[in-house]
């Protein structure tokens, strides 16, 4: 980075802004899956295979909102021994390339206390932090903290969020809104585009800041209807994480996913 | 969003701990499921039916019976408050019937359940198959092994019952698998939780319909003895019986509140279940801030306990704060003295009580001080025989 200091919310506004795409790509990779070796490899063939920000997941014993592909992934890498401190080193060493939004559950932001977990990120040039267990009425400390530093704290919302809560949670978010496209947990599904465009336009009613869609999306068809529907972002986890179980080559088997979302949102 | 806050009248926070630490899938239902039971738990014709029901159906009120020859063993006058006698075989059909019935009156056709033990899903099973209900239960693969009859009994009360094959494939797992079901399926069904763990309105919900064990077990040892209990004991996993027995109690200062954790291998060792007798950091589990079992990054570490329904790394909210606030003590007992205390009940007073009851025995048959202790046994043991025959 420059000697200019730019403030992580600052870093992905310009991300989405200049995404060139009809929506920025943003691909989620579990942290320490499966190396932290290799998800250094996987952040940089994203980036280089089109990626407009990453969304970097922290393993956790108890992943309340992710679906199976993401769970058995975060446990592998527990069980190989996977620290959040070999996490943070991976955020750095991507950071100087991409914007990237940290996504870890609320325990082990709470356990250092907020603060200083917050500090911690914020030293490895991470540009957000989501914290999928950390609904709006309990959010307040963590909000502050990542505030101090200049780090957005991305709030999420769901089908089931009703429209006053929508304008709370809108209104206090901070980078962009992660808008839940499905009532469930993360993971791939067959069909769910007709609701898209209901979902997106309500949460763009409600915030100033970009809106992106997120859970269930893994096809180039799923993330151009997304695109359509008016999301500013598209966020694929679980069949990236897939690509990363299944092939020896992991980095490259993402990066070929990664290439075909991004040809998908192509203007 | 701040009115709604301000009328509220389920606790969210027991002092610091509770809170709802949980995805927004669930928000909406968690207001939703405030809003019913504030409404449902004032309202005579939801009253009338679920006394009726535990009168009829559960066989409300358990006795309170003076164990003579324990007794004559400790010393001292010991009382237990027979929720081994509920049908089910313990305390927690109190909870799952009226979960149940409020979900009916949610128009939410669908159950889903955790187990440990197995003693939560078979209350649950039973009350969907009384009130025709749709169930799941989810149960960790170690505890459908050990646990087999219960399972198939589940299966015979018209449940499905959903093996859990993450983690340690026990409690901890099959609660978060309930869990993401219900992220999954929020719109028509009802998760019922079987302790006052939970995110809020959970554990203030299974503290009302529990409380019944310490209401009634109160006016019972009024009125046979004309005084207060000196200690009320109760076993803690994640602490509905031991809520549910406390709660009459509590502004009664003079009365001991002590809640028995299970200490598995010992607390010196990485094998227990006692979070609130170890102490440590606060932590996050099932989306609510309580004493919990986790390393230093707070991964949540797995418990361990002979007894099924007491192998969980977290406990109830009120507990944490019940602890910190001085008004109840914590402390543990090992797997070798729950068995020892298991045996010593059958033999003595020919009852024989479910694993985590005899943990709460267990504590009061060590006691050489005192002169009257009310035990809650809140559990019967059969489920018990193939563990404790294996040992």
């Amino acid at each position: 980075m420059s000697t200019v200091q730019v403030s992580g919310i600052e870093r992905i506004a310009a991300a989405f802004a200049a995404s060139g795409k009809q929506a920025a790509l943003m691909p989620y990779l579990m942290g320490g899956f499966p190396t932290l070796a290799d998800s250094v490899g996987i952040g940089r063939a994203c980036v280089a295979a089109g990626a407009d920000l990453l969304e970097l997941g922290v393993p956790y014993s108890d992943p309340l909102a992710d679906g199976p592909v993401i769970h058995e992934a975060a446990t592998n890498a527990l069980a190989a021994g996977v620290s959040l401190a070999g996490v943070l080193e991976v955020a750095r060493e991507l950071s100087a390339s991409v914007p990237v939004v940290l996504m870890c559950y609320s325990n082990m932001v709470l356990a250092p206390g907020a603060g200083l977990f917050v500090e911690r990120l914020a030293q490895t040039g991470a540009a957000g932090l989501i914290v999928p267990d950390l609904p709006y009425e309990e959010a307040s400390e963590v909000l502050a903290a990542c505030d101090a530093h200049g780090l957005a704290l991305v709030p999420l919302v769901a089908p089931t969020t009703p429209p006053e809560r929508l304008v709370a949670i809108g209104a206090r978010a901070r980078g962009f809104l992660y808008t839940v496209s499905v009532v469930g947990t993360t993971g791939e599904r067959a069909a769910l585009a007709e609701r898209f465009a209901e979902i997106v336009a309500q949460a763009k009613g409600c915030t100033q800041v970009p809106v992106a869609l997120g859970f269930g999306i893994s096809t180039p068809e799923q993330a151009a209807a997304a695109a359509r529907a008016g999301a500013d972002g598209v966020i694929v986890g679980s069949r990236l994480v897939r690509a990363a179980a299944e092939n020896d080559d992991s980095a490259a088997a993402v990066g070929e996913v990664v290439g075909e979302l991004a040809r998908a949102l192509a203007t | 969003m701040s009115t709604s806050r301000a009328n509220r009248v389920l606790e969210h926070r027991f002092g610091r701990y509770g809170g709802q630490y949980v995805p927004e899938t669930l928000m909406p239902a968690l207001a939703e499921l405030e809003l019913a039971w504030t409404q449902a738990r004032d309202d005579p014709s939801y009253r009338s039916e679920l006394d009726l029901l535990l009168r009829d159906f559960v066989g409300r009120p358990t006795p309170l019976y003076r164990a003579r020859r324990l007794s004559e063993r400790a010393g001292r006058t010991i009382y237990l408050k027979r929720e081994d006698l509920n049908h089910t075989g313990s305390h927690k059909l109190n909870n799952a019937l009226g979960q149940a019935l409020l979900a009916k009156r949610m128009g939410k056709g669908k159950i889903i359940a955790e187990t440990g033990a197995g003693q939560h899903g078979v209350a649950t099973a039973t009350a969907c198959a009384l009130l025709d209900l749709d169930c799941v239960i989810y149960m960790g693969s170690v505890d459908t092994r050990r646990q087999a009859p219960n399972v198939q009994r589940m299966e015979l009360l018209g449940a499905r019952v959903q093996p859990v094959e993450a983690g340690a494939r026990t409690l901890k797992e099959a609660t978060s698998a309930a869990i993401r079901d219900w992220v999954t399926n929020v719109a028509d069904t009802h998760y019922v939780i079987g302790s006052v763990v939970g995110p809020a309105p959970y554990p203030a919900l299974v503290r009302d319909l529990q409380r019944v064990i310490g209401d009634e077990a109160r006016a019972q040892l009024l009125e046979r003895e004309g005084r207060l209990p000196e200690r009320v004991v109760a076993c803690v996993g994640g602490g509905s019986n031991a809520v549910g027995i406390f709660t009459a109690f509590l502004a009664d200062t003079e009365v001991q509140l002590i809640g028995v954790e299970a200490a598995g291998d010992g607390i010196d060792t990485n094998r227990h279940g006692a979070p609130l007798t170890v102490g440590g950091r606060a932590g996050v589990l099932h989306g609510a801030l309580s004493a919990v079992m986790q390393d230093e990054e707070g991964q949540i570490v797995e418990a361990h306990s002979i007894s099924a329904g007491l192998d969980y790394p977290g406990t109830g909210p009120q507990h944490a704060h019940l602890r910190d606030s001085g008004r109840a003590r914590y402390e543990a007992v090992t797997d070798a003295q729950a068995l020892a205390a298991f045996k010593a009940l059958s033999r003595l007073e020919g009852i024989i009580p479910a694993l985590e009851s005899a943990h709460a025995l267990a504590w009061t048959l060590a006691r050489n001080d005192g002169d009257l202790d009310l035990v809650c046994l809140s559990g019967r043991g059969d489920k018990d025989l193939a563990e404790v025959l294996a040992q």
